[in-house]
């Protein structure tokens, strides 16, 4: 076991942790966060994406010992205390921006930096923001709509 | 799939690396970035016993400048080297890197010392003329590119040796990357079909002094188009001569048949690409 210190939404984590556990695993199974949806595992969905240090990385592709020490980021972050929507998840459910929701929060956290940067989005940079995260129900054009529409908001 | 148990260690300097990898020798992998290394252990593709994290070492996280060399440590990730503009060539060929989630991640020499065949990094250090510094216990030195990979995943590096940079030599040139991928756009997260890294420079009337063409995609590693850049170096940047250089450059490639295309496809994406990118070179 090794240990780690990690602070995830703002609270920090003092856990001891196999190194062969991934950080998705340590989200989803010992923090109980499981918005964080674990797709192919291989990298190529986009489905584990959340945000360490403000970026968006494949939470899959890094050990939970790769994060000590780092500030990481979920899509339980988005909502506020009492479940009200965040602007960008209400955006997409304006839009039909989601069927049946198992991209969605890999989706959110690929786009939340985007849109926190305050620029208003042109269709191009939502596509290249979410090049790498895989739906296969709903259709990209929703999901970019709803962005770009709430970037100029 | 869950990768395999292991030992993992995160030393603070490069000395406990190389003591590590001297003692452990194929038992042990370097961890940097993790995004080739992860997702071979996710589908247990490898189960290294011992894994070392070289990310919390502060002398490799750095990208030096000097008179005739830039080079960029062990720890650069590409999103870092993107940003700072490390090299032209390497920036472009790096929007064609897997995604923005990756390049977040996965690093430059990570890249390189997987080598790839259809990756874009390695094609970049061999059309530069790079090199790859290798340290161990026994000492530091520096590869050639076109020394460093050797076959599919293959390259130079001797089990306790750590790659600790590349470096790519300062020589003012023009350059063009140009790719092909199954999926179109541009951060396709797509190994390359076939992708062509070019640079070259120019004499004072306009003819190429010396051109170099490297591919990914068309053979066991990244390779020169060597009888190409011989007929162009001296030559006016014609229509004819680019159109001469493309079709030599196709037919000294022995391209891989996959799922993706056949060797007939891409001896034409050679042709194809060779000739747009020469003349990206010529008209610039």
């Amino acid at each position: 076991m090794t240990p780690v210190s990690v602070t995830v939404n703002g609270t920090t984590h003092e856990l001891d942790v196999p190194p062969r556990l991934l950080l998705a695993d340590l989200l989803r199974d010992e923090l109980g966060l499981t918005g964080t949806k674990i797709g192919c595992a291989m990298g190529a969905c986009g489905a584990c994406t959340v945000l360490v240090d403000g970026e968006p990385v494949r939470s899959c592709l890094m050990f939970a010992v790769q994060a000590d020490g780092r500030a990481v980021r979920t899509v339980e972050d988005l909502a506020g205390a009492s479940g009200e929507l965040h602007p960008l998840q209400a955006a997409l459910r304006e839009h039909h921006g989601l069927q049946c929701g198992y991209c969605t929060p890999g989706m959110l956290m690929a786009i939340t930096p985007l849109l926190e940067s305050g620029q208003p989005l042109e269709r191009e940079d939502v596509r290249e923001a979410i090049a790498g995260n895989l739906c296969r129900c709903t259709g990209y054009e929703t999901i970019v709509d709803a962005v770009v529409e709430e970037s100029r908001r | 799939m869950k990768p395999s148990a292991f030992e993992y260690l995160a030393p603070e300097s490069c000395d406990e690396v190389l003591a590590a990898l001297a003692g452990r020798g194929d038992d042990a992998a370097v961890l940097a970035g993790g995004q080739s290394l992860i997702p071979m252990m996710n589908l247990r593709i490898a189960a290294p016993p011992v894994v070392i994290d070289i990310m919390r070492i502060a002398e490799f996280r750095t990208i030096e400048r000097g008179e005739e060399w830039i080079e960029i440590g062990a720890g650069i990730r590409m999103a870092q080297a993107e940003r700072e503009s490390a090299s032209p060539l390497i920036e472009y060929a790096l929007k064609h890197v897997g995604h923005a989630a990756i390049r977040n991640a996965g690093t430059v020499c990570g890249s390189i010392a997987h080598a790839d065949p259809a990756a874009e990094l390695p094609a970049v250090l061999l059309a530069l003329d790079g090199e790859v510094v290798l340290r161990s216990t026994r000492g530091v030195r520096a590869v050639a590119a076109d020394d460093f990979f050797r076959s599919y995943f293959t390259t130079a590096r001797e089990p306790d040796e750590l790659v600790v940079a590349v470096r790519i030599p300062t020589t003012p040139r023009r350059v063009a990357f140009l790719e092909v991928t199954p999926r179109l756009g541009g951060s396709t997260g797509e190994f390359a079909t076939v992708a062509v890294a070019a640079a070259a420079e120019r004499d004072d009337a306009g003819r190429f002094a010396s051109v170099s063409l490297a591919f990914a995609g068309v053979a066991e590693r990244a390779i020169r188009a060597r009888e190409a850049e011989t007929l162009l170096a001296g030559a006016e940047p014609t229509g004819d001569a680019i159109a001469e250089a493309a079709e030599r450059a196709a037919d000294a490639v022995d391209p891989p048949e996959d799922v993706h295309a056949g060797a007939d496809y891409r001896r034409e994406l050679v042709r194809a690409l060779t000739r747009r990118a020469l003349g990206e070179l010529a008209s610039r």
